[in-house]
C-alpha cells in the first residue's frame, strides 16, 4: 500500500525537477544563423512533415543537409513526424517549410518542452520504476530511494530538458532491453534494444554486451537444442525489427546507403570540439589529429576500442550473468567513449545509464562516476547558460545519494567489490591493505579538483593565448577520472566469479 | 572520511528535507514573478535612497510603502547587500527595473531569509512530541509536520514564484507559537509584537494572543474545575507584557511619531479606499455576496424590476482595485465587515477565556481567528489563507479529526491560489508540485489518523 504512494511522490519529484530545469534556456537560443539542437529538432519536424520519405536524408533545394540535416536513424524521423502532426494542430507556422527557420516563441518552447516530458514519461520513467522494483535482495524503501536517485541524475535532466535532446527515448528503450534480457524475456528485450538502436545509432555502444550476453545464454542452453532455437528466434526478432523500422528505405540501395552515410560520418575526423576522451586529451600533447592520416586514425581507434573491451565481453559470453551483464555494459560503453571515433561529450550519458543501474550495488563509486560525468559536460552546459540548474541538480543528486545510500559508510573493500582483487594482490604484496583508503583520497582529490575547475571556469577569463584552456582542463581531468573507472570496472568484472565461488564456499 | 560523514549529516532527515526544498527554490528562480517583485524593488530603492521622513510619503511608483516600519528597516538592510549585485535597482526612478542580477538578488534574499522559517519548523517539531507510533520514519508526526511545513505548496507558490517575503514572517509566527507551547510566554509575546510590526496582516490573529496571554499567563492559577481564579491575577506579568509590547511599538513607530507622520503611516497601512474585494477575489463570504448581488441584478434586469440607467457601470469583476456600490443588496462598509468578523471570532474567544485548554486551545482559537478574518475581512488577499493553513498543520498531526479538516482546508486553500500564476509553464509546474503534496498529505494524514485512532479513544 505505502509503496505506490511513495513511488508516486518520487516520480512527481523527478518530474518537478525536470520541468523547472526546462524553464531555462535551450541550446542555440537566440543565436542565428545556426542556432542549436533545439532548432535542429524543430527543423526535423518541418522536414519530415513537409517532404516525402524519399527525400528526408537527401540533399535537395527543399532540404539543405548543411543546415541540420537528419543524422539519426529512421525512428527519430518518425518521432519528429508525430510531433509535427501535433504542432500542425496547434500552430502550423511552427513547421512551415522554409519560413519557420529559426522560429522561437514562448508557446513553441512550451510545446517542445512538453514533447520531451511526454516521451520521458511514456518510455524512460516507467522503465526506471519497473527496473528498481525488480531488483533483488533490497528492501522496498531502498528500491524507492533508488528510483529517486536515478531520476535525479543531473546529466540526463540537463541535456534533455536544458540543452534539448531526446536521449530519454533511446536510453529508455535500452533500459527496457536490459530489463527484458535480465528477466529472461529475451525476445522482448532484444526488440526493445533494436528500437533503441534505431532511434539513436550511438546505442551501438551497448550492442556488444547485449550480443555477448544473449550468445552466452544460448551456449548455456546448449547449441544443439534449446540454445539454437533461441539463437534463431533472436536473429529473426532483430532482423524483423530492423526491416520494420527501415522499410521505406530498403526500397532502393541508394536510399539505404545514404542513410548509412548520414549516420556514420567517417569524414568528420577523430573528434570534434572538446570531449573527455583519450584522443582529445592526447591531442593536447601531440597533435595526432593533424599528423596521422584519416584511415590510420580509424584503424587506431578501432583497435584500441576493441582491445579494451574484449576481456569483459569474452567473460560475459562464457559466464553470462545479470550482474556481469550490467557491469559489462558500463565497461563497454566506457571503452567506446574513451577510444572510439567521432565521440560527442553527450555520449557519456550512454555510460551513465548502466552506472545508474548498478547504483545499489556500489553506491559510492557510482555516485562518484555520475558526478564526474555531469562535470565533464560543463563547457557545454555553460554555453547554454545552465550553470544554476546544473549546480542545483548536482547538489540535489549528491544529497539524495548521501542520505539514502549512506555512501561514505560503504567504502570498505567488500562494499567496493574489490575484495577478491585485493586478496589476489596480497598474495604477491602482503602489505596491500590500503586500497579503500587510497580510493577515498582519490575521491576527495577528484571532487576538490572538479569544484575548483568549475569555480575557475565561471569566474576567471582564460588567457589570450589559450582561449580554450578551461574546456581542455575539464576534458583532461574528466578523462583521467574515466580511465580510472575503466580500470576499476574491468577489475570488478574479471575478479567477479572468484568472489562468487568464495562466497559459496563460505556459505 | 568519518568527518565527511558527520558533515554530510547521513541519516539526518530534517537537514535533507530543508536542503532539498532550498534546492527546489533555487530551481524556481527563473519562473514568472508578479508585480510584487517590482513592489519590493521599489521599497529597496525608497529605503536606500531616501531619508526616513520620505519613506511613507514617496509616491513616484504606484507601489507605495504599505507595510509597518520594521519591514521598511528590513528592506533597508537588504538594500545594503543589493548594492553589490546591481546598483541600478536602488534608483527610485528605475520603475520596473528587472535585470538578471536584480532577479537573482531578490530571489536569493527570499530563499536566504527562509532560514528563520526552517528554524521555527525545527522548534515546532520539538513541541509536538511523538507518541511512538512506529519505527517507520514516514509515520512519525515530526516527519509529517516537517514535510507539511517545509514543503508547503502554497508558501512555495506565493514566496518563490509570485514573489513575497512570507517565509520568514511565518517563521516568526510559528516560533512565537512554539515558545507559547514551551511555556516561554514572554518570548512568544515579544516575537508576536515584532511580527505585527513587520506585517500588520497578523492583526487577524492578535485577539487570540491577547486573550490567551491574559487568561493563561496573567492569571497564574485556575480553580479545580478549570474556571478563572480572580485572586491569582499577577500585575507583574501584565505590566511586563505591556512593557514588551510598548517597547517594540515604540521602537517601530517612535521615529514616525517624532516626525508627526503617524496619520500618514496609518493611512498607508490601512487603505480602506481599496474596496471590499481585491482585484482577484479572495474566496470569502464577500465574494459570495458579490456574486449573489450580480445574479440578482441580472435577474432583476431580465424581469424588469430594475432600471438599467440606475445601475452603476463599474464592474466588480474587472480585475481592478476600486470602491463601488452593490446594486441589489445593501453596500458593505468597513465597519460592517469588522462587526461580522468580531461576531465570528466571539465563540472561540469565549472558549479561550472560560475554558482554556492550554496551548492547543490557543492554537485552535488562532486558526479560527485567522479563518474568520479571512471570511469577513475588508480587502482580503487570497494569500491570507496561508495564515490559517500553516498553524493548522501543527494541529493536524496531533489529532485524527483535525487531520481530516486540514486535508479539506489545504486542498481548497492551495487550489484557490492557482489564479496567482498566470503563465502556462508555471501552471504545469504547480500542478505537479500540488498533486505531489496533496498525495503525500492524503496518505500521511490518513496513516497518522489510523494510528492515533487506534491508540487514543475517540473524543479525547
Amino acid at each position: 500500500m505505502e509503496k505506490w504512494y511513495l513511488m508516486t511522490i518520487v516520480v512527481l519529484i523527478g518530474l518537478t525537477v525536470r520541468w523547472t530545469v526546462s524553464l531555462n534556456s535551450y541550446s542555440g537560443a537566440g543565436k542565428p544563423p545556426m542556432f542549436g539542437d533545439y532548432e535542429a529538432q524543430r527543423h526535423w519536424q518541418e522536414i519530415t512533415f513537409n517532404l516525402p520519405v524519399k527525400q528526408w536524408y537527401f540533399n535537395s533545394s527543399d532540404n539543405n543537409l548543411q543546415y541540420w540535416g537528419l543524422d539519426y536513424p529512421p525512428l527519430t524521423a518518425y518521432h519528429s513526424l508525430l510531433c509535427a502532426y501535433v504542432a500542425k494542430f496547434i500552430n502550423a507556422d511552427w513547421i512551415a517549410l522554409h519560413t519557420s527557420r529559426g522560429y522561437e516563441s514562448q508557446a513553441h518552447k512550451l510545446f517542445m518542452r512538453s514533447t520531451v516530458l511526454i516521451a520521458d514519461l511514456l518510455i524512460y520513467i516507467p522503465a526506471v520504476v519497473l527496473y528498481c522494483c525488480c531488483l533483488k535482495e533490497i528492501s522496498t524503501k531502498k528500491k524507492i530511494a533508488n528510483v529517486l536517485c536515478i531520476l535525479l541524475y543531473p546529466g540526463l535532466i540537463l541535456i534533455d530538458y536544458g540543452h534539448f535532446q531526446y536521449n530519454s527515448v533511446s536510453l529508455g528503450f535500452a533500459l527496457w532491453g536490459v530489463l527484458g534480457v535480465s528477466c529472461d524475456w529475451d525476445l522482448l528485450g532484444s526488440l526493445a534494444f533494436c528500437l533503441a538502436i534505431n532511434y539513436k545509432q550511438m546505442e551501438l555502444y551497448h550492442s556488444l554486451p547485449f550480443f555477448c550476453f544473449l550468445l552466452g545464454k544460448c551456449f548455456k542452453k546448449g547449441l544443439k537444442g534449446k540454445g539454437f532455437v533461441l539463437l534463431v528466434k533472436l536473429a529473426c526478432t532483430v532482423v524483423a525489427s530492423f526491416i520494420l523500422c527501415w522499410l521505406p528505405f530498403f526500397t532502393e540501395r541508394e536510399q539505404t546507403l545514404q542513410v548509412l552515410r548520414r549516420l556514420f560520418p567517417v569524414d568528420r575526423g577523430l573528434f570534434e570540439d572538446k570531449v573527455a576522451n583519450i584522443w582529445c586529451s592526447f591531442n593536447v600533447l601531440l597533435k595526432i589529429k593533424d599528423i596521422l592520416p584519416r584511415h590510420i586514425q580509424l584503424i587506431m581507434s578501432f583497435c584500441f576500442t576493441f582491445l579494451s573491451l574484449l576481456p569483459a565481453c569474452i567473460k560475459l559470453t562464457l559466464q553470462p550473468s545479470s550482474k556481469g551483464f550490467k557491469f559489462t555494459l558500463v565497461s563497454c560503453a566506457l571503452s567506446f567513449f574513451l577510444f572510439s571515433f567521432q565521440v560527442h561529450e553527450k555520449s557519456i550519458l550512454l555510460v551513465s545509464l548502466p552506472v545508474c543501474l548498478v547504483l545499489s550495488d556500489i553506491p559510492f563509486m557510482s555516485t562518484w562516476f555520475l558526478l564526474v560525468s555531469t562535470f565533464s559536460m560543463l563547457p557545454l552546459l555553460l554555453k547554454d547558460e545552465l550553470l544554476m540548474p546544473s549546480v542545483v541538480t548536482t547538489m540535489a543528486f549528491f544529497i539524495a545519494c548521501v542520505t539514502f545510500f549512506s555512501i561514505f559508510e560503504k567504502t570498505s573493500e567488500e562494499e567496493l567489490q574489490l575484495k577478491s582483487f585485493s586478496i589476489s594482490v596480497r598474495k604477491y604484496l602482503p602489505c596491500f591493505t590500503f586500497l579503500s583508503r587510497i580510493i577515498q583520497y582519490l575521491f576527495l582529490i577528484s571532487v576538490i579538483t572538479m569544484v575548483l575547475l568549475t569555480l575557475m571556469t565561471v569566474t576567471l577569463d582564460p588567457p589570450q593565448k589559450l582561449p580554450d584552456l578551461f574546456s581542455v582542463l575539464v576534458c583532461f581531468v574528466s578523462c583521467l577520472n574515466f580511465l580510472f573507472f575503466l580500470v576499476y570496472f574491468n577489475i570488478i568484472i574479471m575478479w567477479d566469479s572468484q568472489n562468487g565461488r568464495n562466497q559459496k564456499k563460505i556459505s | 572520511m568519518a568527518a565527511l560523514t558527520i558533515a554530510a549529516g547521513t541519516g539526518n532527515w530534517f537537514s535533507a528535507l530543508a536542503l532539498g526544498v532550498t534546492l527546489l527554490k533555487c530551481l524556481l528562480i527563473p519562473t514568472y514573478y508578479s508585480t510584487d517583485f517590482e513592489v519590493h524593488r521599489n521599497w529597496l530603492a525608497i529605503t536606500h535612497s531616501l531619508p526616513i521622513s520620505q519613506w511613507y510619503y514617496e509616491a513616484t511608483s504606484e507601489w507605495t510603502l504599505d507595510y509597518p516600519p520594521f519591514f521598511a528597516w528590513f528592506e533597508y538592510i537588504l538594500s545594503h547587500v543589493a548594492k553589490y549585485f546591481d546598483q541600478e535597482m536602488l534608483n527610485v526612478h528605475n520603475l520596473n527595473y528587472s535585470s538578471s542580477r536584480t532577479l537573482l538578488f531578490q530571489r536569493f534574499s527570499v530563499i536566504f531569509t527562509d532560514i528563520l522559517f526552517v528554524y521555527a519548523v525545527h522548534e515546532c517539531c520539538k513541541c509536538i512530541g511523538g507518541k511512538k507510533v512506529g519505527k517507520e520514519l514516514t509515520e512519525k508526526p515530526k516527519f509529517i509536520l516537517s514535510v507539511l511545513l517545509l514543503w508547503n505548496f502554497g508558501l512555495l507558490i506565493v514566496d518563490h514564484i509570485h514573489f513575497q517575503y512570507n517565509g520568514f514572517l511565518f517563521g516568526l509566527m510559528l516560533l512565537s507559537i512554539a515558545r507559547l507551547f514551551q511555556k516561554r510566554h514572554m518570548e512568544g509575546a515579544f516575537l508576536f509584537a515584532v511580527l505585527l510590526h513587520f506585517k500588520h496582516i497578523y492583526l487577524y490573529v492578535a485577539p487570540a494572543y491577547g486573550v490567551y496571554l491574559l487568561r493563561s499567563y496573567c492569571f497564574t492559577a485556575n480553580k479545580s474545575d478549570g474556571s478563572i481564579r480572580w485572586n491569582s491575577f499577577s500585575f507583574v506579568r501584565v505590566i511586563s507584557l505591556g512593557l514588551v509590547v510598548f517597547l517594540v511599538s515604540a521602537l517601530s513607530l517612535g521615529p514616525f511619531l517624532a516626525l508627526n507622520q503617524l496619520p500618514q503611516v496609518f493611512s498607508r497601512l490601512f487603505p480602506f479606499k481599496r474596496g471590499l474585494c481585491h482585484a482577484y477575489w479572495a474566496p470569502n463570504f464577500w465574494a459570495l455576496y458579490n456574486a449573489l448581488d450580480k445574479v440578482l441584478s441580472v435577474i432583476g434586469l431580465k424581469l424588469k424590476f430594475l432600471d438599467p440607467n440606475k445601475i452603476p457601470k463599474a464592474s466588480m469583476t474587472s480585475g481592478l482595485v476600486q470602491q463601488f456600490q452593490h446594486t441589489v443588496l445593501p453596500s458593505v462598509t468597513p465597519l460592517a465587515t469588522l462587526i461580522c468578523t468580531l461576531i465570528a471570532i466571539l465563540p472561540s474567544i469565549f472558549c479561550l477565556w472560560f475554558k482554556p485548554q492550554g496551548p492547543r486551545g490557543f492554537l485552535r482559537c488562532l486558526i479560527l481567528c485567522a479563518l474568520s478574518s479571512f471570511m469577513f475581512g475588508w480587502h482580503v488577499h487570497e494569500k491570507a489563507i496561508l495564515l490559517a493553513i500553516l498553524p493548522m498543520s501543527l494541529l493536524s498531526v496531533g489529532k485524527a479529526g483535525d487531520a481530516s479538516v486540514f486535508l479539506i482546508l489545504t486542498t481548497t486553500g492551495h487550489y484557490s491560489l492557482f489564479p496567482l500564476l498566470f503563465t502556462a509553464p508555471e501552471r504545469k509546474n504547480l500542478f505537479l508540485i500540488g498533486w505531489k503534496l496533496s498525495t503525500y498529505l492524503a496518505w500521511g494524514l490518513w496513516k497518522s489518523a489510523v494510528n492515533l485512532y487506534s491508540l487514543s479513544p475517540p473524543g479525547s
